[in-house]
């Protein structure tokens, strides 16, 4: 029997992916986007499972719907409650949450929380890496800006006006970005 | 100096203020602390970070750690009440069509008196309101259920994180909220909602968010707790001094804590309230309270409060209950850890929940302990003592 899987993210491609790792599973999965209304849609779908990421706020919604126990509404448990100590572990490490229905063999809900932890702990990773190089590229431009600014007030070369910059971080025990940062504040303000 | 790090949770609002002081002022690195301050994107984000020892300590709603004792939304973990770190400080708001509505029926949004305020929404309301707060276990929750329950007023509870409550409003997805400052005044800033009350008019000392770790943490840990209670503890006494408020508001603002503008933050801090986008302003003495009137202490009596409302909804043992959630309030350890900062301690650990019509003065161990009014709107009296039927 296929499971009827939610997954609750608003980035298309990150939706994608889940989607991508879940379906060869043999599993019917529908993505939700919005957050509004989000509570009535979980409802009319459904679904079996869903999955949310961790760091979505709209996590509280779906938190009251575990609670629900009215005669028409299914009710879910939230993945803790039910699984085994090490899985709970890796998934709040992913980042991803599961709300289960309540009924469903754990053995299923593994598989599927194996497959989503995996693309989870993709997403983490790439999300560190984007803001890493985003950070390092922010840098270097200030970098660049210092630099200039040197070269203009000192008439010196770009080489010694770095040269200047890493010395006096050196000095302060500081990040050269820290240094250019302060450097293009100051000449912000001055001019 | 080496500092001990240590992990602490929070959900932006206004009401973290105590932890983020704690860092930010100094009163951590004095008891030999480094506060790491993880932001948390959602209530049951942040309950999971703390029962999966993400966080040693955190922020929390004061019925969620009473909500888990009674075994009530997944409880994995026992978490411990060390310290309450706000009363008051939430706002009840409504659409600006319901505003409406309420002034074609003549209310004039004196926000302090909650039972004209609830009469007049029964003649206003023309179905069932559709209430946003922000977690299902909260004092939000309990005090939005309180006040209407004997009201002929249709209402359903839609839970909505806090920094999205404005917009939900302004979307229509509800028609009312309760929720913590500043984002009920975010939403008159939109020019989305209008205030009709402050949590305050409701209970008068209604515990808002307390400092919660969990129970094993805390027996394996007493000298990191104590540290981080004392620095909590500091930090309140000197967020309570009227010329600290803009820098607390000032710190609280920048995007990594509360990331909202330091005059909308600023005036629930002063209690000075803008309550419509017309402007209007309303004056709410004890508008959020962090130290004063013995705030810190955490009362068994209050955790049992909420411990009755939560089992008469649950279906659950009332006497239970209340023992229950009075275990988890570690009043042992707010005696033994803050007596030598200089904390008043109150004779008893639990007392009459409403009593109170004025300030009033009750023995201590330096007789210096006044407490606050605490009225309930409706004049009841609750005696955690009592055995419930």
């Amino acid at each position: 029997m296929k499971l009827h899987i939610v997954i609750v993210e608003p980035d298309e491609t990150r939706a994608k992916l889940v989607i991508d790792s879940l379906q060869p599973l043999g599993h019917q999965v529908t993505v939700i986007a919005e957050a509004s209304g989000l509570a009535r849609r979980v409802c009319d779908i459904a679904p079996d499972i869903v999955l949310i990421d961790m760091s979505n706020p709209s996590r509280d919604t779906l938190e009251e719907m575990a609670l629900a126990s009215g005669p028409m509404e299914r009710p879910v448990a939230f993945f803790v409650d039910r699984t085994d100590r090490d899985l709970t572990l890796q998934a709040i490490e992913a980042g991803v949450s599961a709300y289960v229905v309540d009924g469903l063999q754990p053995e299923r809900v593994a598989t599927v929380m194996d497959a989503a932890i995996a693309r989870f702990q993709m997403f983490r990773r790439m999300r560190v890496e984007l803001e890493t190089t985003r950070r390092a590229l922010e840098e270097r431009k200030l970098i660049d800006r210092a630099k200039g600014i040197l070269m203009k007030a000192r008439g010196i070369s770009e080489e010694d006006a770095y040269a200047l910059l890493r010395k006096t971080a050196m000095d302060q025990g500081r990040k050269v970005a820290e240094v250019a940062s302060a450097l293009v504040t100051a000449a912000g303000l001055l001019s | 100096m080496n500092l001990t790090p240590l992990r602490v949770g929070f959900v932006p609002l206004l009401d973290m203020a105590p932890i983020v002081i704690a860092q930010e002022m100094g009163f951590a690195q004095a008891e030999g602390l480094k506060l790491d301050l993880r932001r948390a994107p959602s209530w049951s984000s942040l309950r999971d970070m703390l029962l999966w020892g993400q966080v040693e300590a955190a922020h929390m709603l004061a019925p969620l750690p009473v909500a888990m004792a009674l075994g009530l939304g997944g409880a994995v973990a026992r978490l411990d009440i060390l310290q309450v770190m706000s009363i008051n400080g939430d706002v009840i708001g409504v659409s600006q069509d319901l505003a409406q509505r309420l002034r074609n029926v003549g209310h004039e949004f004196g926000f302090s008196d909650a039972r004209r305020a609830r009469d007049d929404l029964g003649k206003a309301a023309t179905g069932p309101l559709r209430i946003g707060v922000p977690f299902p276990f909260s004092t939000h929750v309990e005090l939005v259920t309180y006040w209407l329950r004997d009201a002929a007023i249709a209402f359903e509870l839609c839970t909505i994180p806090p920094p999205r409550m404005a917009d939900a409003l302004a979307a229509g997805e509800v028609d009312a909220f309760c929720v913590g400052e500043p984002w009920g005044s975010v939403a008159v800033e939109l020019g989305a909602g209008t205030l009709l009350l402050p949590s305050r008019a409701i209970w008068a000392v209604a515990p808002e968010k307390v400092l919660a770790a969990r129970h094993d943490w805390v027996s394996e840990n007493p000298a990191q707790t104590g540290r981080l209670m004392r620095a909590v503890w500091r930090a309140a006494k000197w967020l309570c001094v009227p010329g600290n408020r803009l820098i607390a508001s000032e710190i609280l603002a920048r995007p990594e804590f509360v990331n909202a503008p330091v005059e909308v933050l600023d005036r629930a801090l002063r209690g000075e309230m803008v309550i419509s986008p017309q402007g209007e302003f309303r004056h709410v003495p004890d508008m959020i309270r962090f130290f004063d009137g013995a705030t810190s202490f955490p009362w068994r009596s209050q955790a049992a409060w909420f411990a009755v409302q939560l089992a008469a909804r649950h279906g659950l043992h009332p006497g239970r209950s209340i023992e229950a959630a009075k275990a988890i309030c570690r009043t042992d350890l707010y005696r033994q850890n803050l007596r030598a900062a200089g904390a008043d301690l109150p004779g008893a650990s639990e007392k009459l929940e409403g009593s109170l019509h004025h300030a009033t003065a009750v023995a201590s161990e330096r007789g210096q302990m006044i407490l606050a009014p605490d009225a309930f709107f409706d004049g009841q009296i609750f005696d955690s003592s009592r055995k419930p039927r």
